[in-house]
């Protein structure tokens, strides 16, 4: 493989969107879950919901500046590296992305600030009201950027500019409300709360493990494993409809993700092979056969990938893969749910035992679902940015590839370091847990809570 | 209605808020690296940490503003400072999460790499903007649809210079912030900074606008200013702009060396936001139209006039919404800064 500009343009776009993904994914699911324990706690008046918030606000707090920092880098990238793009598909997903700014960035960024440091200054009311504008920003926010890229992967409501070959859109709501949208939207953001609520099992678990079995670390397992119990169902039928659709408008993305070369009216369901795209056959494959009339509602012959001319073909390989560890991942979530559930029920959550050794690895599913899910969707997409319009090699920027291979050199040595960092001191408050006397109320109530000296002071009486 | 035209104000618009928001706060991340002790150092950070968010959120505004309403102007610009962007993408990198990360970090070693990597991130994304600048306005060359030059083609005696006065005006935001947010020894110190910058903004004004003029004639011809002669017809309408960022210097000076701690804290702010102003105005003048200096305008860059309409309905609705809540929080932390008032531990 030549590593010329287009190359290592597609690599540096791959790993600055894929390190990104996480941190939305993850805080998407996490305000959702702060809003909802701090209305738990104005509600029930519940000194546990308090402790659940003021603890996981400080993960969120430096997740949400990750994903601040490397959303940045992706608002420059596609002009940086994907200049014909961005001239092209400007005046049609500009204006998404521009919107996305303008109706989710700032709610998010500002009102963050009174999250994290405005309990003092303003009530209980209006900090829970802050709360809930984060939590709405971020889910704005990816209702824009899903339909930006769905745009990309079922371009509809456009015409081309004969003068200029650029793109223009005829119909908004066409345009924003593209077919694939609907389903993707709701696929992602169910990916999130999974993902968030496998974090957090994962954090109460390694608590019960280490023996520090407090009220906030047994809701923390019992809200995230209720969450899983209950949206993992929910994700397998919005995956379902996902590729329904996509199956209906990028057939040779859904050929990639089932295994399949060949055109049959009936076709299989692949447990295992090794797709081998030189000489158009699986190796060592593993089949269910017969299982397409249950899975896709259609008539019409299911079109394997020898239907389209190789150089249409998305890369079998990682798409082939990527679903199907997707698919794994989600079903160990689910099983983990409904097993979380049962000790529940049972009052056994916080006995150490299997079910927490294995809860803690599962806390990385989420994010592998999300970026496997996603390689599965992008490079499915492949040979082109705009599907079925602007190939990949088209799109790119008249940059050198000196430049390009600077830039990714750079990306990754600087995501490695913040990663890192992030990561341990996430989990240093992750896995610190609850380990002072819940029942204790904070004795200097004129200090609201969550002000750094009723935090201190909460710890000092509650040690 | 001429929607490119009202785009560029609006971008220009966004922009100028970015430059004085957040020229703060990287302002005050690059004189944290002078900060005496500890404490101090999160007392400065303490006046910025509610609202860094989002101030940046204005960058974004920026660049994806560029990318929606002028998507060829984009298409060109970045790739010229490709460099340039990096610098300042990973430099803003490693400011922002410093933020957090300067509070968790448990050893000595781990907590003085986060504090040098936010006055240092803050420091290059300071000097990476102003090359950014620098090389705007020394003009990118074009072929057809895209960028034609080299990757080093923005590097010139000239964006150093621009790249050095946007450092120094920065600092000189960043102190007359602190100035207005901070009491006692570390105000006074902070006016101390302020004095400084201010004095080296006013060279770095004069050098700059000096020359710009001669970086194209077209700039030349609009102001009616050469090296031999000033032609008054033209320079006469547009003078009271330098006039006024003169007047601005000089009472700034008083503020800051004259009157010190008699003058009120919230001028030495005013007063540096609003030589910004002049400053970006001037600028304004010398580019107008160009969006990719010397060779495309608004008109020629911009996206179709329906994506600009669409944008626009949104922008119309939602600016004033964001300005008023951004005006709400920064007034829900009005005051000197607090000490205690955080949510780390």
């Amino acid at each position: 493989m030549e590593f010329d500009a287009l190359i290592l343009s597609r690599l540096q776009f791959a790993f600055v969107v894929a390190f990104h993904i996480m941190f939305p994914a993850f805080t998407i699911g996490l305000a959702a879950f702060l809003a909802v324990a701090e209305g738990l706690w104005l509600f029930t008046k519940k000194e546990v919901f308090k402790r659940l918030y003021l603890h996981w606000v400080k993960i969120f707090a430096l997740a949400f500046g990750i994903g601040v920092v490397s959303g940045v880098v992706m608002s420059y990238q596609f002009g940086t590296n994907w200049a014909v793009f961005s001239d092209k598909a400007g005046s049609v997903i500009g204006p998404l992305l521009g919107y996305e700014v303008l109706t989710a960035f700032f709610l998010e960024a500002t009102f963050l600030g009174v999250m994290l440091f405005g309990w003092k200054r303003v009530g209980p009311t209006l900090h829970f009201v802050a709360t809930c504008a984060v939590a709405i920003g971020t889910s704005i926010s990816a209702f824009w950027i899903l339909s930006a890229n769905s745009w990309m992967q079922t371009p509809v409501g456009f015409d081309i500019d004969p003068e200029t070959g650029n793109f223009f859109a005829t119909d908004w709501w066409a345009v924003i409300f593209n077919p694939s949208f609907p389903s993707r939207y709701v696929h992602m953001m169910l990916a999130a709360f999974i993902t968030t609520a496998a974090v957090v099992l994962a954090a109460g678990a390694y608590q019960v493990i280490r023996g520090r079995v407090t009220e906030p670390t047994r809701w923390q397992i019992r809200m995230a494993s209720g969450t899983l119990l209950l949206l993992m169902p929910l994700q397998i039928w919005a995956g379902h409809w996902s590729g329904e659709v996509a199956h209906h408008y990028q057939p040779a993305k859904v050929a990639a993700m089932e295994g399949w070369w060949e055109t049959s009216d009936v076709q299989g369901t692949i447990l295992f092979a090794i797709p081998d795209a030189e000489n158009e056959r699986n190796i060592a494959e593993i089949m269910i056969p017969g299982t397409s009339p249950y899975l896709f509602n259609t008539d019409e012959p299911l079109q394997g990938l020898n239907a389209f001319p190789e150089d249409e073909r998305p890369p079998v390989f990682p798409v082939f893969w990527s679903f199907r560890i997707m698919v794994g991942a989600g079903m160990i979530m689910l099983f983990m749910g409904g097993w979380g559930v049962a000790l529940w029920a049972m009052k056994r959550i916080e006995k150490p035992g299997l079910f927490h050794w294995l809860a803690v690895p599962t806390g990385i599913l989420g994010f592998v679902a999300v970026i496997t899910g996603w390689i599965v969707a992008e490079v499915g997409r492949q040979p082109y940015t705009v599907y079925g319009f602007l190939r990949t090699e088209d799109s790119i920027s008249p940059v050198e590839p000196a430049a390009v291979a600077t830039s990714l050199i750079v990306f990754m040595v600087v995501y490695a370091i913040i990663f890192t960092a992030g990561v341990i001191y996430m989990a240093r408050i992750a896995t610190r847990g609850f380990d002072d006397d819940p029942t204790d109320p904070p004795v200097r109530e004129h200090r609201a809570p969550g002000s750094a000296l009723a935090s201190v002071t909460d710890k000092a009486e509650e040690a | 209605m001429d929607y490119p035209l009202i785009w560029s104000l609006l971008i220009a618009t966004a922009v100028m808020l970015y430059v004085l928001l957040d020229g703060s706060d990287l302002g005050i991340g690059i004189l944290t690296a002078f900060a005496k002790s500890d404490e101090e150092r999160n007392l400065m950070t303490a006046t910025i940490e509610p609202v860094w968010d989002g101030n940046e959120t204005w960058l974004i505004l920026g660049g994806g503003g560029l990318f929606a309403a002028f998507p060829l102007a984009y298409a060109i610009l970045m790739p010229a400072f490709y460099i340039p962007v990096l610098l300042m993408l990973a430099a803003l990198i490693f400011r922002g999460v410093a933020f957090e990360f300067r509070h968790k970090a448990v050893r000595t070693t781990t907590r003085h790499f986060w504090n040098g990597a936010f006055s240092y991130g803050s420091l290059f994304a300071a000097f990476a903007q102003g090359l950014i600048l620098g090389g705007f306005i020394q003009g990118v060359s074009v072929d057809g649809r895209s960028f034609a030059g080299g990757t080093f083609d923005w590097l010139t005696p000239f964006t150093l210079l621009v790249a050095l006065s946007v450092t120094g005006g920065y600092v000189l935001l960043g102190s007359s912030w602190l100035v207005l947010k901070t009491e006692g020894g570390l105000q006074k110190w902070s006016r101390a900074w302020a004095r400084r910058s201010s004095l080296f903004v006013a060279l770095a004004m004069a050098a700059i606008s000096l020359a710009t003029l001669s970086i194209d004639p077209r700039v030349t011809e609009r102001w009616g200013v050469t090296m031999q002669a000033i032609e008054f017809g033209k320079f006469l309408p547009l003078a009271p702009i330098p006039l006024l960022a003169g007047l601005l210097l000089v009472a700034l000076w008083r503020d800051l060396s004259i009157l010190g701690d008699k003058a009120p804290d919230w001028r030495p702010m005013v007063l540096s936001a609003a030589l910004f102003l002049t400053g970006y105005l001037g600028l304004g003048i010398s580019l107008f139209p160009y969006l990719v200096p010397f060779e495309l305008t608004i008109w020629e860059t911009a996206a179709r006039d329906n994506a600009l309409q669409l944008m626009l309905v949104g922008a119309s609705i939602m600016l004033p919404v964001i300005l008023a809540y951004t005006i709400y929080v920064y007034s829900l932390f009005w005051g000197k800064v607090d000490p205690e008032e955080s949510y780390h531990d």
